[in-house]
């Protein structure tokens, strides 16, 4: 069984990472004739000003919304945990978004965003509001970190209750005797004691952002202009309308490196801040 | 006996904030049920009467049952052969981790969490379509093939939990690696295998990217990738628009609402290895 599951995983997972590899130094459009090109690829990927953006763009969502995911998900798995009436339910709600697909999601927010929102700006007299959120360059941003926010933070809410649930509850007590406020406990015991959690919500969250597709699709498609396109777009766009196959595999490459190394650095920095608190 | 006293606040708090869940659905629903003249303000309003004739028509728009019929193979396909074999291979692994070639495999499956998909989507469109598995196989294959690398990585923490003298025992009354594999094993695996398969049902059901690059014939085409196509194609007729994406929501949404405990704990068992 093993033999046969390694054959399919090469053929299917790493030989496209090797032939990523390969195109990478071609000239290929995705068919036909292509010829070795070199490093020129890679040469030309930093000195495209598009593709400077998707990065930057992809950095600064994925950066955005690791952080609120994670504010907002720990804050009410706390809640969620403590003494609250129907529990079952209220998790059962809180954890929906995660079972629908992010595609549709984002159509729904869309409509939301583009003709609820400004309509509701208007009743109130709120200017900013009036005009939709999704096709000013610089607000668009928000409504996919919105998006993303609201439909990661379903699932990261489990795991921080999973994580919670390790905590012994003998040190609340103690500590309420000591005469400890609700945050003195949260800082000096939750928080510390679920630190293996936080630092895989952190990782993963960080991970799949950086690879943002469907809630781009859904809201913006990447416009105005190119201004919300992510890398994951970009390689797509790119890679089979474009006719840019070698030249998106380059940028495949990079991408890659560029996620292994932020992980690896995430997962060094927060694991010793684990040991440290 | 402690009374716990239940923290009123809170819950109230907690309910008024779930409404930034509801809220989402609930437009969802009234818009579906609209005629395009009931659109416009904000759209929170109710519909006047149900207007069924828009899920009538993007049933037909969309080749609804054609398409719900594609994710439905393609998502059962995807889980219950991953069930089969990835418990298998960890289950190999598991259990031969002294070997050094045996440590080498799980390293190498495990690694390719490392690899984000945009990575390889290039090369895989080009291979499937070369291997003409540009279809419903083909994906499932993909599905069984990527989730290797997380659930190796949670099957094998499960099954080293489990004592070896089960397997020797069985191994005494005459039970081949095999026998031994179905009989003990497997059953032994129920709640990472409950664990496995409602993640596999998610990623498959749900999933955009993978059928987008990999689909040629838009015969195949899942749920999420019809939503796409309908979206650029009759962009403007928001109702049926909504009604197709009810459609496309309802069947997960109607097992989870039945079956939610049960999913939350599968998850949860999930996170904690």
């Amino acid at each position: 069984m093993v033999v046969p599951a390694v054959l399919i995983f090469f053929v299917f997972h790493t030989v496209p990472v090797l032939q990523g590899v390969f195109y990478s130094f071609t000239d290929s459009p995705g068919y036909g004739p292509f010829e070795l090109v070199g490093l020129r690829n890679y040469v030309a990927l930093f000195g495209d000003p598009r593709v400077l953006h998707a990065y930057w763009f992809t950095f600064l969502i994925a950066g955005v919304s690791t952080v609120a995911v994670n504010v907002v998900s720990l804050t009410i798995a706390v809640w969620l945990n403590s003494r609250i009436a129907w529990r079952t339910t209220l998790r059962g709600i809180y954890f929906v978004p995660n079972i629908l697909a992010i595609l549709i999601v984002g159509y729904i927010f869309n409509y939301l965003f583009s003709n609820s929102l400004p309509a509701l700006g208007e009743r109130l007299g709120i200017g900013r509001l009036s005009t939709s959120l999704l096709t000013d360059s610089s607000t668009a941003w928000l409504g996919i970190v919105i998006l993303a926010v609201w439909q990661a933070a379903a699932f990261n809410i489990i795991i921080y209750i999973a994580g919670l649930q390790t905590v012994p509850v003998d040190l609340y007590e103690a500590s309420a005797i000591d005469g400890a406020s609700p945050w003195r406990q949260f800082r000096s015991i939750t928080f510390p004691m679920i630190a293996g959690f936080f630092t895989i919500n952190m990782v993963l969250s960080l991970k799949s952002f950086l690879q943002i597709f469907d809630h781009i699709v859904a809201l913006t498609g990447g416009g105005p202009g190119t201004d919300t396109e992510s890398v994951a777009l970009l390689i797509y766009k790119g890679g089979f309308q474009g006719g840019e196959y070698g030249y998106q595999s380059a940028n495949s490459v990079v991408f890659f490196v560029v996620i292994v190394t932020l992980s690896i650095v995430q997962l060094r920095f927060l694991q010793k801040r684990e040991t440290s608190v | 006996m402690r009374t716990v006293r239940v923290n009123w606040w809170l819950t109230a708090l907690l309910v008024v904030l779930s409404l930034t869940v509801l809220i989402p659905l609930y437009f969802a629903v009234v818009t579906a049920f609209k005629t395009p003249d009931q659109l416009g303000g904000t759209g929170f309003a109710l519909p006047d009467g149900l207007h069924w004739a828009n899920f009538a028509d993007a049933w037909r728009l969309t080749g609804f049952p054609k398409a719900a019929l594609n994710s439905a193979v393609i998502t059962v396909g995807a889980v219950v052969l991953t069930l089969l074999t990835n418990s298998m291979v960890a289950y190999a692994i598991a259990r031969n981790m002294d070997r050094r070639f045996f440590r080498g495999l799980y390293l190498y499956f495990v690694s390719a969490l490392f690899v984000p998909f945009p990575i390889i989507m290039l090369p895989v469109a080009k291979q499937t379509a070369i291997l003409h598995l540009d279809n419903r196989a083909g994906l499932i294959v993909l599905y069984v093939v990527y989730g290797l690398a997380f659930n190796i990585f949670v099957f094998t923490a499960y099954i080293n939990s489990i004592p070896r003298e089960l397997e020797e025992a069985a191994a005494i009354d005459g039970a081949s690696t095999w026998i031994t594999f179905w009989r003990v094993i497997f059953p032994l695996l129920t709640p990472m295998n409950a664990t496995v398969g409602i993640l596999t049902c998610l990623w498959a059901w749900n999933d955009f990217l993978l059928p987008l690059v990999i689909l040629s014939d838009p015969g195949s085409a899942t749920l999420p990738l019809v939503q796409y196509v309908f979206q650029s194609q009759f962009q403007t007729n928001y109702p049926v628009a909504f009604a197709s994406y009810l459609m496309a929501m309802a069947p997960l949404f109607v097992v989870y609402v039945f079956s939610q405990r049960w999913v939350i704990s599968g998850v949860v068992r999930g996170a904690v290895k």
